[in-house]
């Protein structure tokens, strides 16, 4: 397989195995397959395939939301990742994100047009601050970044809380007061077209972000620099580029796209900031969506519309009588089989020779 | 004698490129038989096939006289063949003996039976003469035993067949002779060898049949006994080829590089270059000399701005650049080739094309405001590719990974000398290279010495230092133990020197003020 065709397919077959692994363990449970793909279907669609219900546009609305937060994460995550950077702090900086997001929609008063730009600015910049920190520490001090992303997670974890509870006046232990109008993402225009869905104006900064990072990545001379620094460090060094500038940079830039994820759930998803309870899945999310998606923007996209998916679909399944984790099982066993992708592509490259005298391979 | 091994017509293609094209090889039985080539000429394809891990696109293999259908390296260790590979494939903190058994550990119920094991490969060692302790972990030994340990895991394996993948490129002379003596050793006990190389000097001291291959293209198998160097050079390359670099004598200008009492610490700790002054001036090649790990390398790091060093200054064109950073000093036309092509050379993961504008990617025109620009970095990287002759099977879109060792080395001696600096260190520039190459490299270092640059040449290549430089300084342990005129030298004297045994102290810390040098 070339190169190119082989990013495609590796993950598809991963998807497919995912999927096969899945409806053997609802096969197991006793249950039928069948109902637990007409749930997924339903989700992603709103087409009832075993009661006959043509496609709802409320379905479709809902799983778009749950997308577009771990799209943003799983950006995050790449970004990172493509300057050799292993980062697990998308958590915290989402959550970093929401707060910043948050104070400025309480905080300040002024016409839509201004106010919600605001309010996701601050978002961008409230994660791209979080994100910095380690990239400075790991910099300066070649504290490893792993270690430092999930302490910083707790971190802004009980700090958003403290926040919350403290500084806004919430109305009760659990959210401040309702945002205004003018810093809120949601549009009567687009829940009504989609049967009172959920659906806000959040999926237009989700798609300049997507824009956005592969443009820095592909385009740029800073991308260059940064896949250079990830790729081989010491080549890097060795041309004269900033190694340690880069790294901060590189984990600011991931911190803002999971900062702008915090900013889209709070005054899109929801209307108030809230107390979180504990970690609420959207950084790990991310970093299934960025393997899955080959740390490409494209590859991103369609991998986050995927499990946002399955997770749109998970109550529909235990409407179903199918247990709601059999959508994390088939998203965990995706993720796994994407990391055999060497093994997978063992086993075709054997079929292959046996098909045909092979005419591959990279060595000249 | 019959033929232990015979593959009649083999064709392998890769995307872009025919690797190899109906190549038939046949080797006798206990016969040390040469595969030359220069790089990409297809030598190592055609032994991956012999080992499995390629497969070919036609032909057929013969061992023993029967057809055989290699498809994984596990038949080739069946059928008795193993292979040394370039670069080794060992676990570092592993002991050599745990290495050896990697993959088919001995064992006395649920437990590794090590003890055994180390005897055997005791055995195994004294048999053939290695001298490899069992028990070393194979951090703590020399590059010539790590190879030895391969030669070892091979042995150990009952191969019959010994495949050495370009064994020469990592070791010095001295280990050099030893690994010549090893060679016939195990011929001597019965087994075949297929050597891969390009150095022809090895050729004639040790192999008794030689086969040349030319892009991909059978030329010729001969006896090695009824030839000689330069016609083995001739079928290699297609065309005569001088040894000897043509050159004018040196006309040296202003000093462009000064170095005044340096001190630097190596990775222990200890001073690695001690109180160490130099200068090179415009229009000649100083050749830096010495055994490997005497200070080169904290040497030419302190110069580039790679490591801090301890005390002590460096000038460029009178400029003081001791604290610069790397990028001020390469802005200020300080070029460098790095000694280690793939660690520092290259971003192996990148394309030639991106690879080719690391030093100058935000400069128009290969960026605009910050953008790159895809059509410059294309053009200037099939014209590099074009001009020095790098062979890469999809031109500027080649992954360097994809690209044989030799032809990496090329992109980036390509890539520096096109950036034509003032000062230019030039650390093993031809390590790995075939004789053209080597020519060819030579020949573009002189005309950069020509248009008046400075060349500070480090190399643990003797012939190289000799051939190439007008002035030769000699590191030993990390001091300069004497600067002598290339001309006037000779390798007994250099050889005396690099071991410490003479020192030829110069007269005045500056020679600028001399004539052209004595």
């Amino acid at each position: 397989m070339t190169a190119r065709k082989e990013k495609i397919v590796l993950p598809l077959i991963a998807v497919l195995l995912g999927f096969v692994l899945g409806s053997l363990i609802v096969k197991l449970t006793g249950r039928s397959p069948l109902s637990m793909y007409a749930a997924i279907i339903k989700g992603f669609s709103g087409i009832d395939i075993l009661n006959g219900q043509p496609i709802n546009t409320r379905y479709i609305g809902e799983f778009v939301i749950q997308a577009m937060p771990i799209i943003l994460t799983g950006l995050s995550f790449a970004f990172a990742s493509r300057t050799g950077l292993f980062s697990i702090g998308a958590e915290g900086q989402l959550m970093i994100g929401s707060i910043s997001a948050t104070a400025v929609a309480l905080l300040l008063e002024a016409p839509k047009g201004i106010h919600l730009p605001l309010v996701l600015l601050a978002g961008i910049l409230g994660g791209a601050l979080w994100g910095a920190i380690p990239g400075l520490l790991k910099a300066r001090y070649n504290v490893h970044e792993v270690v430092v992303t999930i302490m910083m997670n707790y971190i802004a974890l009980h700090f958003n809380n403290f926040v919350i509870l403290h500084l806004f006046g919430s109305a009760d232990r659990v959210k401040t007061a309702p945002f205004p109008t003018t810093a809120l993402l949601k549009s009567p225009f687009l829940e009504s077209i989609t049967r009172n869905s959920r659906l806000n104006w959040g999926f237009i900064p989700v798609i300049l972000a997507l824009l956005i990072f592969s443009f820095i990545i592909n385009k740029t001379t800073f991308g260059y620099s940064l896949r250079a620094v990830g790729y081989n460090k010491e080549a890097a060094r060795y041309a004269g580029m900033k190694v340690s500038r880069n790294i901060v940079a590189s984990m600011a830039i991931a911190g803002a796209f999971a900062g702008l994820a915090g900013a889209v759930i709070t005054v899109g998803t929801f209307n108030f900031g809230r107390v979180i309870q504990s970690a609420e899945g959207y950084g790990f999310d991310g970093i299934a969506v960025a393997l899955v998606g080959g740390n490409e923007a494209t590859g991103i996209l369609l991998a986050g519309m995927l499990f946002g998916g399955l997770k749109a679909a998970q109550p529909l399944m235990q409407s179903q009588g199918i247990p709601r984790e059999i959508a994390g099982i088939i998203q965990a066993s995706i993720v796994l089989f994407v990391a055999m992708k060497y093994g997978i592509k063992m086993v075709i490259d054997k079929f292959e020779r046996k098909q045909a005298p092979s005419t591959e391979g990279d060595r000249v | 004698m019959s033929y232990i091994v015979e593959m009649f017509h083999i064709t392998k293609d890769f995307p872009g490129i025919r690797a190899n094209d109906d190549i038939t090889l046949q080797i006798e039985e206990r016969s040390i038989h040469a595969l030359l080539g220069e790089n990409g000429a297809g030598k190592s394809t055609l032994m991956s096939i012999l080992f499995g891990l390629y497969q070919p696109d036609g032909g057929s293999i013969r061992v023993r006289g029967k057809e055989v259908k290699i498809s994984d390296p596990n038949v080739a260790t069946s059928l008795g063949i193993g292979m040394v590979h370039q670069h080794f494939k060992l676990v570092h903190n592993f002991t050599v003996t745990e290495n050896i058994i990697l993959g088919m550990e001995p064992h006395k119920g649920p437990v590794i039976d090590i003890r055994t094991a180390e005897q055997k490969v005791e055995e195994i060692s004294r048999l053939y003469g290695l001298a490899v302790d069992p028990r070393a972990k194979i951090e703590d030994i020399s590059v010539s035993m790590q190879q030895r340990v391969e030669i070892l895991k091979m042995l150990y394996r009952d191969a019959e067949i010994l495949i050495f993948d370009e064994p020469t490129a990592v070791l010095t002379p001295q280990e050099i002779h030893e690994l010549m003596q090893i060679m016939r050793r195990l011929v001597e006990e019965g087994k075949t060898i297929l050597l891969i190389t390009h150095k022809l000097k090895e050729i004639k001291e040790v192999a008794d049949v030689c086969t040349v291959l030319r892009r991909g293209k059978f030329v010729g198998t001969v006896p090695v006994a009824d030839t000689d160097e330069e016609k083995m050079a001739e079928m290699m390359v297609g065309r005569q080829v001088s040894f000897h670099v043509e050159k004018m004598p040196a006309k040296p200008g202003d000093e462009l590089l000064r170095i005044e009492q340096l001190n630097v610490k190596n990775l222990k700790g200890v001073l690695g270059v001690k109180n160490l002054s130099l200068t090179v001036r415009a229009g000649e090649v100083l050749g830096l000399c010495g055994i490997d790990g005497n200070g080169q390398t904290e040497l030419v790091q302190a110069v580039t701005g790679l490591c801090k060093i301890e005390s002590g200054k460096i000038y460029l064109k009178d400029k003081d650049i001791t604290h610069l950073s790397i990028k001020e000093r390469t802005d200020r036309g300080l070029g460098h080739i790095p000694e280690d092509r793939q660690k520092h050379g290259l971003v192996l993961d990148f394309t030639m094309g991106e690879n080719f504008i690391i030093h100058n990617y935000y400069e128009k025109p290969f960026a605009n405001f910050g953008i790159l620009n895809k059509k410059a970095i294309f053009e200037n990287a099939e014209r590099l590719i074009q001009e020095f002759d790098v062979r890469s099977g999809q031109g500027a879109m080649t992954p360097a990974r994809a690209m044989s060792g030799g032809n990496q080395q090329k992109a980036i001696v390509a890539r520096e000398i096109d950036r034509s600096p003032d000062v230019f260190v030039v650390v093993q520039p031809t390590r790995g290279l075939d004789v053209g190459a080597i020519e060819y490299i030579h020949k573009r270092i002189i005309e950069e010495r020509d248009k008046n640059k400075a060349i500070f040449l480090v190399s643990l290549e003797l012939d190289e230092i000799m051939d190439v430089s007008d002035r030769i300084a000699v590191i030993y342990n990390g001091e300069i133990v004497g600067i002598v005129d290339a001309a006037a030298t000779n390798e007994n004297e250099l050889g005396l020197m690099m071991s410490g045994a003479l020192r030829k102290t110069r007269s005045t810390p500056h020679p600028a003020h001399e004539a052209v040098h004595a």
